[in-house]
């Protein structure tokens, strides 16, 4: 679990996050959604350190994550798998390489049992015969589940996904979608996407927070979602004329 | 600050090792086509030149030899090669390091809990160390090939002329002064692009902004090095 406590942030006097708590829960997709510029990136990476917070705590399963030091933060960041939004994988690096990537960095295993867990991974996310092309030779979609694998390769206990569907076709998005849904059940790990697709809201929207202008406007799942009479979440949520003739039946 | 984290202890040294071997090959290997090019040419020329003004009875010719070891020991090998090396690794190194960062990888890096400026700084720098002063040992010697290869077709001097006066009065402080400069130019030629590189911010343009910032501040700063180093070593 992951317990997001009175974060604050600003750049440059302009404050970007206001006292921000939410509650991480493990087992279950968390989902951060918003508008563009809503603090939805800047709120994870606060999460995860990549921005340092003005004030307030971030806690991983009760560990002060805040105040560690770069070494402290080093262990928790082993536990930490992450799922970008181009995927950041490493195009000098192929497939195989980019998974073993975090294996060879940490883990003490041997040159097969760390091939074993790459083809493992690999399968896991169902690509095959993929081990020595390179990310630029890859589809959309197969890149993000290459970072699937490579996130998944050290057992992580928290996955975070940034916009894992943007820039896919809605089928493979919802590929995407039920690969980190079946992930986070099968490896009972505490899982947070930030999305501002709907499609995913309501596929896998177990546990949703609404940030609106850095602050979290509105808690809930994916069947509370669609009867709020929050007047923000509803011009999020009913943004599209889809969705609105979806309200009005 | 930054160089602070490049020379942390780093995370894992058989990887470290890995890509300093790599490094090696793309910016060291990389670059021997070229400076055997460069060096052959501007040694040829330098002859040329030398011979043309020193077109005398009352000098020996084996002053025109005499005068291309000197001028590729002490300055055209060390820093004209530098300042090519500042071109072409600077260029590439700013440009891999920025889109890197602008996709990510940095910050992936960063969440595996990898020191990513060590891993992908310290490797460049210790491969230019170790890969540089070769690549400049190699351009003394064929622009002294150069040289030679005009001695054998021109008429103005001979291969005997130019043979002792390539061996003419050799100092070893001259090689050491030079091995001397090329370290600090190794350091320069990979430290400020990889600076400019680590801290690109935004999309493509600033990418290209980042390689030519990095391959300017580092030829200003090759000049003043040189300054600095042959006052302080030659004086």
């Amino acid at each position: 679990m992951i317990e997001v406590k009175n974060i604050n942030k600003s750049f440059s006097g302009n404050q970007i996050l206001h006292d921000v708590s939410i509650d991480f829960k493990q087992g279950e997709i968390n989902l951060i959604i918003g508008a563009s510029g809503s603090g939805k990136s800047v709120l994870t990476k606060c999460i995860i350190g990549l921005h340092e917070v003005d004030s307030g705590s971030v806690l991983y399963d009760n560990r002060e994550f805040t105040n560690m030091d770069f070494k402290e933060r080093k262990d928790i960041r082993k536990e930490i798998g992450m799922l970008f939004q181009g995927s950041a994988l490493f195009d000098s690096l192929t497939v195989e390489e980019n998974v073993k990537f975090p294996l060879e960095m940490y883990a003490n295993k041997s040159n097969e049992e760390v091939l074993d867990r790459v083809n493992f991974c690999l399968n896991r996310v169902n690509l095959d015969n993929v081990n020595h092309l390179y990310p630029a030779e890859l589809s959309g979609g197969m890149q993000k589940r290459v970072g699937i694998a490579r996130a998944i390769a050290l057992n992580p206990k928290y996955l975070f996904c940034d916009e894992p569907n943007s820039g896919l076709d809605p089928q493979t998005g919802i590929v995407i979608d039920n690969l980190i849904q079946e992930i986070t059940e099968e490896y009972n790990i505490t899982t947070i996407v930030i999305t501002h697709d709907m499609n995913s809201v309501m596929e896998t929207g177990d546990n949703i927070s609404f940030i609106y202008q850095g602050k979290k406007w509105w808690e809930g799942n994916k069947h509370e979602i669609l009867k709020t009479d929050n007047k923000e979440l509803c011009d999020f949520v009913y943004a599209s004329r889809i969705m609105q003739k979806f309200r009005n039946i | 600050m930054l160089l602070g984290r490049v020379f942390k202890k780093p995370d894992n040294f058989k990887l470290i090792r890995k890509q300093i071997i790599h490094e090696m090959m793309s910016l060291g290997i990389g670059s021997l086509g070229l400076i055997a090019i460069i060096s052959l040419f501007m040694g040829a020329v330098v002859t040329l030149q030398t011979a043309s003004n020193l077109n005398n009875p009352l000098l020996p010719a084996y002053l025109i030899g005499y005068a291309t070891r000197e001028s590729f020991i002490l300055e055209m090998a060390p820093t004209v090669m530098s300042l090519i090396l500042a071109g072409k690794i600077g260029s590439n190194i700013a440009s891999e390091i920025g889109t890197m960062r602008i996709t990510e990888q940095i910050d992936a890096l960063e969440i595996m809990g990898v020191n990513s400026a060590s891993y992908l700084i310290f490797p460049k720098i210790t491969a230019a160390l170790l890969f540089i002063p070769i690549i400049v040992i190699y351009s003394m010697f064929l622009g002294a090939l150069g040289g030679f290869i005009v001695a054998m077709y021109n008429s103005g001097m001979t291969i005997e002329d130019y043979i002792t006066g390539l061996r003419y009065d050799f100092k070893p402080f001259s090689i050491v002064y030079a091995m001397i400069k090329t370290l600090f130019f190794a350091f320069v030629i990979t430290s400020i692009p990889s600076y400019h590189g680590y801290y690109t911010r935004g999309g493509a343009l600033e990418i290209g902004k980042s390689s030519t910032k990095s391959v300017v501040y580092t030829s200003i700063v090759i000049l003043i090095i040189n300054y600095v180093i042959t006052q302080l070593l030659l004086l």
